[in-house]
């Protein structure tokens, strides 16, 4: 395959054609910030944090998806693209409980991201669904970054168990008809524990430990069949 | 948020993918397991058990100091002890002591061929290969097994006669590189889930074509181009017609046939007459769809075959794997990447036991017993005088079982197996289990084998030792050990060394093997300076990333894939096959087949999984039967039965599944209370001593809900 | 749910639609709601069995198109349009009085079952508000009086006004009616398409090229370039898509023409299918549109019939066939890979471009995907060939465009006018200029996502380049005019509102950006706004429009950021605002 020139930040880098930005930038030394991505998911280019700004485009470019190509001028971190990333991370925290992602709230502040920028906004609060011996799943933490619903999906697993309800906003991630997980497809790999970002899936385990359980006390409360009635 | 004390990386401890796990701890608590995205095996993809199915370790009803039987247990009169109250607790110096005293004193008595040990295929290769030293150097016995006799001995035993290697070929992840693959007796997706995935992913994103041979509609049926629904015990039919299609339509690789088989001239007389038709009338498989499926593997640039216990688990299991080498040697599918012959270890390390010596006709690396010269090898490691090891070749685990009895085997050692659960015909197992002298129990939990010892020895969980395991693609990895063990319990190797030197001290002789070690990487070297393959393996050369076996120096990178150039025994061998039934045939008084296998969320004799959050998931056994069957038999989904065979029954639910063809039923392995084994046939492969777990004939009838072992247990799961 | 033990009738229906596959899902849910008015779980289950379409993705359909009910739903279903135009028009009071009626709530049953009523956006009737939707019949110029009849009335059909300079596009438009095929033909139809199969079809390209044919839909991206990069790109078999997803606020041009003059659409597609060798075509209808549904439909079939579609079609050996696709109410699936997606059976996600539909589109294969309008010129060009057709308009805009004026004129309706004409002409001498005492407060150019034109731009010539150099959008045509006593942030509001509810919900910038918008403009609206909400305002809409991953999220904020340059008084905060707009 061929190679390809750019300009990122003013450095000069060839890479091989079909690289990403992502990646081209980072043989420069630019670090993009993702949100969504991970590599072991098919990239949707959706958070659009890694957005940066390309010279003759009119909008700006996700990093994550976009390829390289001849003599292109990127700017990985111009204060337009800065201004961008650190809106939709006020937007993001306006709606979302993210103390359990580390790296957002790293991002947060290495943007100078301010949490309060959107007073008076929906939260997209929600209970705690724990309908299952194995794992629960706190939509107030979810970002919509999809990893779960593509690693259940083609990405992995091959279940299907999980897609979305509602749209906009008000999009959530669902099982059919919003049913507990045991009466869905899913087969408790925990595929989509392993992607999540934000800690809106964990093993309940983890979830009954946070909450003061001991040990042997977790056992009980997860194992119930042969010691207490099924409610 | 739960802050980690520490992530240790290790390896999964149930099937043979060997996942990579890293295990999240807090106080010495495992409450998360991830897995590394860049890993080889499983590309951070983990099932259901490897995922959450580790919490046995703080189940309360393990056993972590040990134990002795409050009775005396008297041959003929033995019992099992499940109530903790039948066990007085003593520490480890007497338990040793008394272990000791009792194994010596029988082998003083009635010498080697009194002695016997089941290892096992869940311990590390460093736990095995000391175990068997023991026995070997001690006892001077070969009576040394493990369950590789109870899934894939078929399958070793064939590939060992026909290409003289008995490993998976080819690495799992290369099925993405197969544009055609044959999965045959085997439940993929839920034995081996994390391969499934691989083949979904060749299936759906790399275009590549499956074809399903097997009794039942398994869930890879779903990605099947093409499903061969045989009647159990068929497959030599249905195969040899899949040969006899490649042989007259010529499709077969003319060159690979000249310069790399033997005996393509007889072979290809002796299938003249496994016509399609032929195949139709034994099997119940449609003609076209055996000659579609011999185009499609023959024409085939990249074929690969996987197999599990569907094939060897018969009575003529060496006879089945037989059939599908001959398709691999017929078209060349075999000695690249994406082909070959893929026999899918069911247990994490079912492999490394083998490797490592846990066998009754071979010292580590399968160098024979019956071999003067790997006798005199092994006597010189192991400071033995020349002649000291037995050159006889040693019971296998269901031999062992037989032969208890006065005069023949006395005293048994069980390393973490559950031979009360998976041998065949259980009835017949408890007799001769009671017969025992002497039996030592090795293990976690006190499990239906394990109560029957005299002396329970508290071994740490694979979460609190270190060791290796070999995976089903031959790639050994690191065991660490990331918590403290339970209570008292010690790591296998280190009980075994205890023990072995209280012996050699009672046995008196002039010089003692070694069993000093201070870790296990020791081991493990000592077994590389004694096994070519694993001369490489050192742990500082797997910290990361597995090696795969053969490994013939520090410098080797590991085999992928085998047989690229030639095969261990020269060239592969066709051997002519005549079709032999199912030793136990459907008749007017027991009109079903039965098989067995495993479910998604238990693991062989549910030692572990029964003991954690999984059996939440899956808390019983039930009966599947086709819905034609049950109106048949005018039986509803839910309803509570009796399955009973000529050796024993059980009571069960019915679960009225297409998963299941007319005529065939199916019943888990798992579960003690419904336990399908004690329905199963002891008939054995003449060659390889595999039971026919996979067919015997049953009668079904309805049962009442008080003669369930666990009344009002239903099942709410939404998948099936 | 007793009727839904009878699945006897589902079954069959799903016998037909199985061997598609995936791809028949929404034709498949549309037919399951028909029969049993509402898709229950039960319903869904044999919907997503028979189809093979996991059920967790038949639920995520289900809930992302807003016309599938998951909960128990009229058999009548009565939808009042909340657009700007219609708001202005009062139909919040319609709709109110249609509540009190039925005795029920906003998306509730009522007692005997039989009625629900909703709130829609643009039904796409803005010529005549307060519009509403009874299944499939259209209401315009509702009064709250009219809430009895409505609800009892039987469907009249109301004929828009079509006018304007020309009559090209619009020849057969503004009876009322749909043309049949013999007025069709009669009037020169299928003239292009015979010219057309006596070509190479590069030179249907080249004559496509030539006539300087832009996309209308609102990029303007040039159609003959598109088909050849389709005609070159491998892989098969390709496809032609229609867009009638018309669902821009203030928009009703492509419900016109496909009402009324549906073989022009129909032509249009076989010769660009002739071009770029495509063997099956689409044409998606938006849900609110059942009506042109149903003459589409009846035209593809009468085409057939004619040999104008099929096998070896007018003795060509070429062949093409036509599907016609309803939607389901997702104003998103106007985007064209959102509109693949949903053709596809999926949720309408737009996808990430490029990939472009020309190389990999509808199934991954080489697609052109053109709106109504564009397709209708098609035929026009091949029948006078290019240089006739670029007598009329600019010489960057060669061509007619229609508008589609509503709000405060004299004569609501559809106008066709060369390029180049000013907003004034439009406005004043076709459209009768301003109702009687009504003094121009603003234009809204292009709908929900376009930008505000004032007085000072009524002489700006409407071509793309005359637009361009103004910062105005030509879009999708719409012209809706507000006169002085129209509240903007109100107009603003309901804007907002509408994104809000149609965004997809995909990429964060519109997903979070709609919602905060909506958000921060009700506050401003209420005249209860906090410090810094006018800047907030500006940066969520720069956000949007300088991030988002489609064309929805990036045009959501134009209206609202023009409007912010034009009266940036208005977004202060209440104590600094002046008077007038208190």
């Amino acid at each position: 395959m061929s190679d390809v020139s750019l300009t990122i930040d003013g450095r000069d880098v060839t890479v091989p054609a079909g690289t990403t930005l992502l990646s081209a930038a980072q043989k420069v030394g630019a670090r993009i910030p993702t949100i969504c991505y991970h590599e072991h998911c098919t990239p949707n280019g959706l958070c659009r944090i890694c957005v940066v700004e390309v010279e003759g485009t009119r909008a700006l470019v996700p990093a994550c998806v976009a390829q390289a190509s001849e003599r292109i001028k990127v700017h990985t971190r111009n204060a337009r693209v800065e201004r961008r990333r650190r809106t939709i991370l006020e937007m993001l925290s306006s709606g979302v409980d993210l103390s359990e992602a580390p790296e957002l709230l790293e991002l947060m502040s290495e943007y100078h991201a301010d949490p309060t920028r959107f007073p008076e906004s929906e939260r997209r609060e929600q209970p705690v669904l724990d309908d299952n011996p194995m794992y629960i799943r706190d939509y107030s933490k979810c970002i919509l970054c999809w990893r779960c619903v593509q690693v259940c999906a083609d990405d992995a697993q091959f279940t299907y168990a999980l897609n979305f309800s509602g749209r906009g906003f008000a999009t959530n991630i669902s099982t059919f008809f919003e049913k507990p997980m045991p009466e869905t497809t899913c087969v408790f790999c925990g595929q989509c524990l392993g992607v999540c970002p934000t800690g809106a899936l964990k093993p309940k385990r983890e979830w009954l430990l946070e909450r003061g359980l001991a040990p042997n006390e977790i056992m009980r409360e997860t194992i119930s069949t042969k010691r207490k009635p099924k409610r | 948020m739960i802050q980690p004390d520490r992530i240790v990386a290790t390896t999964c401890p149930y099937c043979g993918v060997g996942c990579n796990l890293q295990l999240h701890i807090k106080d010495d608590y495992i409450y998360k397991v991830t897995s590394p995205f860049d890993s080889v095996v499983n590309h951070g993809n983990l099932c259901v058990k490897g995922r959450f199915g580790y919490d046995f370790i703080y189940n309360k009803e393990r056993v972590t100091a040990p134990l002795i039987r409050k009775t005396l247990q008297k041959p003929g009169a033995r019992t099992q002890g499940f109530e903790r109250s039948e066990w007085g607790e003593i520490p480890w110096d007497e338990a040793l002591d008394y272990t000791a005293d009792r194994l010596v004193e029988v082998y003083k008595r009635d010498g080697s061929d009194a002695m016997a040990v089941y290892c096992c295929a869940k311990a590390t290769n460093e736990d095995n290969y000391l175990l068997q030293k023991m026995f070997r150097a001690l006892f001077r016995t070969n009576n040394v097994d493990h369950c590789t006799r109870l899934c894939h001995a078929g399958s070793v035993v064939a590939l060992q006669m026909a290409i003289g290697s008995s490993a998976m070929s080819n690495t799992a992840a290369e099925v993405i590189h197969s544009d055609v693959f044959i999965v045959t007796g085997s439940n993929t997706a839920e034995t081996h889930p994390i391969i499934a995935l691989q083949m979904k992913a060749a299936v759906e994103k790399h275009g590549a074509k499956l074809i399903v041979v097997d009794p039942r509609r398994v869930e890879m049926v779903d990605w099947a181009t093409l499903w061969l629904p045989e009647r159990p015990g068929t497959d030599v039919p249905v195969f040899s017609a899949m040969a006899h299609v490649i042989i007259k339509e010529r499709l077969y690789n003319e060159h690979f046939v000249r310069e790399r088989t033997l005996g393509f001239e007889e072979f290809s007389k002796s299938v003249e007459k496994f016509t399609p038709e032929y195949a139709e009338a034994i099997s119940g498989v449609d003609r076209n769809l055996i000659i579609e499926a011999a185009r499609m593997y023959a024409k085939a640039k990249n074929g690969a075959i996987y197999w599990a216990l569907g094939i060897p688990e018969h009575s003529h299991g060496t006879d089945n794997a037989m059939t599908l080498i001959h398709l691999a040697l017929l078209t060349g599918h075999i000695g690249r990447t994406g082909t070959g012959l893929n026999p899918l270890r069911g247990q994490n390390n079912v492999q490394g036991a083998s490797d490592s010596g846990a066998m009754p006709w071979h010292y580590p690396g399968y160098q024979s017993v019956d071999h003067e010269e790997s006798a005199r090898k092994f006597e010189r490691a192991w400071s033995i005088e020349p002649g000291g090891l037995s050159r006889k070749r040693g019971l296998t685990t269901t031999e062992i079982l037989s032969s208890i009895e006065p005069g023949g085997v006395r005293a048994l050692y069980i390393m973490g197996e559950n031979p009360m659960m998976s041998e065949p015909n259980l009835n017949h197992t408890r007799q001769q289990m009671e017969q025992l002298e002497f039996l030592v129990a090795q293990d976690i939990f006190i499990n239906e084998s394990g109560a029957y010892a005299d002396v329970f020895l508290p071994a740490a969980s694979w979460a609190e030792k270190e060791g290796t395991f070999t995976n089903t693609d031959r790639r050994v990895q690191r065991v660490r050990k990331a918590i403290e063990p339970r209570g008292q319990s010690r790591g296998d190797w280190e009980i075994i060394c205890d023990l072995a030197i209280r012996i050699e001290k009672r046995l008196s002789r002039l010089s003692t093997a070694f069993w000093s070690y201070k870790e296990p990487s020791e081991v493990l070297d000592e077994m590389g300076r004694l096994v070519p393959e694993y001369a490489g393996v050192k742990y500082w050369r797997i910290e990361r990333e597995g090696l795969q076996t053969p490994v013939w120096d520090d410098n080797h990178p590991g085999t992928p894939y085998l047989f690229s150039e030639s095969f261990p025994s020269g060239k592969g061998k066709f051997h002519p096959l005549e079709y032999r039934p199912a030793v136990e045939m459907p008749d007017g008084e027991y009109p079903f087949i039965l098989t067995t296998g495993r479910v998604l969320e238990h693991w062989h004799g549910g030692t572990m999984t029964r003991h954690s959050q999984l059996d939440e998931l899956y808390p019983g056994a039930r009966l599947e039967m086709n819905p034609a069957d049950a109106s048949w038999l005018k039986m509803e989904n839910g309803q509570v039965v009796r399955v009973s065979s000529r050796r024993g029954s059980i009571v069960l639910r019915v679960w009225t599944t297409p998963r299941t063809t007319p005529g065939v039923v199916f019943v888990p392995m798992h579960f003690a209370e419904a336990a399908a084994n004690l329905l199963t046939i002891d008939a054995l492969d003449p060659e390889a001593k595999i039971p026919e777990y996979k067919a015997c004939a049953v009668r079904i009838t309805p049962a009442r809900e008080e003669e369930l072992a666990r009344p009002g247990t239903k099942f709410e799961r939404g998948r099936y | 749910m007793d009727a839904f033990r009878d699945l006897t009738r589902l079954r069959s229906i799903l016998t037909e639609f199985a061997p598609q596959g995936r791809t028949a899902l929404l034709p498949a849910l549309h037919a399951a709601q028909h029969l049993y008015g509402w898709l229950p779980e039960a319903i869904a289950t044999e919907v997503g069995q028979a189809l093979g379409v996991p059920l967790a993705d038949v639920y995520g359909v289900i809930d992302f198109y807003t016309m599938f009910q998951r909960r128990p739903a009229g058999r009548t279903i009565i939808r009042v349009c909340e657009a700007p135009v219609c708001a202005f028009a009062g139909c919040d009071a319609v709709f109110d009085a249609v509540c009190r009626h039925l005795e029920i709530g906003p998306g509730r049953l009522n007692a005997d079952g039989v009625f629900t009523v909703e709130r829609a956006p643009c039904l796409g009737l803005c010529d005549r508000p307060p519009a509403v939707l009874v299944n499939e019949a259209a209401f315009g110029h509702v009064n709250p009086a009219q809430a009895a009849s409505l609800c009892v009335g039987s469907p009249m059909r109301l004929t828009s006004f079509v006018g304007g300079d020309i009559r090209r596009l619009t020849a057969n438009c503004g009876r009322g009616l749909p043309a049949l095929l013999s007025d069709y033909e009669a009037s020169g139809g299928y003239k292009g398409l015979k010219r057309a199969l006596q070509m190479k079809p590069e030179d249907v390209i080249g004559e496509v090229k030539a006539s300087g044919l832009v996309g209308y839909g609102g990029a303007a991206f040039p159609t003959g370039v598109k088909w050849e990069g389709a005609a070159r790109a491998p892989g098969g078999p390709k496809y032609v898509v229609c867009n009638a997803d018309e669902s821009e606020p203030g928009t009703f041009k492509d419900r016109l023409l496909l009402e009324e003059d549906p073989h022009r659409i129909i032509e249009g597609m076989v010769i660009a299918a002739y071009a770029i060798d495509a063997s099956k075509g689409y044409i998606y209808v938006r849900g609110e549109y059942p009506y042109a549904f149903r003459v589409m439909q009846e035209a593809v079939g009468a085409a057939r019939q004619a040999d104008y579609l099929g096998k070896n079609l007018l003795g060509s050996g070429f062949e093409f066939d036509i599907e016609v696709r309803l939607g389901a109410g997702a104003y998103v699936c106007g985007e064209e890979t959102a509109l693949f997606e949903s053709i596809e059976g999926k949720r309408g996600f737009p996808r990430v471009k490029p990939p472009f539909p020309t190389t990999q589109g509808l199934f991954g294969s080489p697609t052109v995907i053109n709106n109504v309008e564009t397709l209708c010129n098609v035929p026009l060009i091949l029948q006078q060939g290019a240089a006739d057709y670029r007598k009329i308009g600019t010489e960057k805009s060669p061509g007619s465009k229609l508008f589609c004026v509503s709000g405060r004129v004299q004569r609501p309706g559809l106008y066709e006018v060369p390029f180049g004409v000013t907003l004034r002409h439009l406005l004043f001498d076709l459209a009768g200029g301003l109702k009687e005492g009504c003094v121009l407060q603003a234009v809204l150019l292009g709908g929900a996502a376009g930008a505000f034109a004032t007085e000072k731009d009524l002489d700006v010539p409407m071509s793309f380049e005359g637009f361009r150099a103004a910062g105005l959008p030509l879009g999708s045509g719409a012209v809706m005019v507000f006169d002085d006593t129209a509240d903007m942030l109100d107009v603003l509001r309901r804007l907002a509102a509408f994104f809000a509810h149609e965004s997809c919900g995909k990429c964060y910038p519109c997903q979070l950006g709609t919602q905060r918008q909506y958000e921060i403009l009700e506050r401003v609206a209420a005249r209860r706004s906090l410090p810094g909400d006018a800047d907030r305002l500006a940066d969520v809409g720069w956000t949007m429009t300088d991030a988002s991953l489609c064309g929805l999220g990036q045009t959501a904020a134009l209206a609202v950021l023009s409007a912010m340059k034009l009266w940036p008084e208005i977004f202060e905060e209440k104590d600094k605002r002046p008077d007038r707009h208190v």
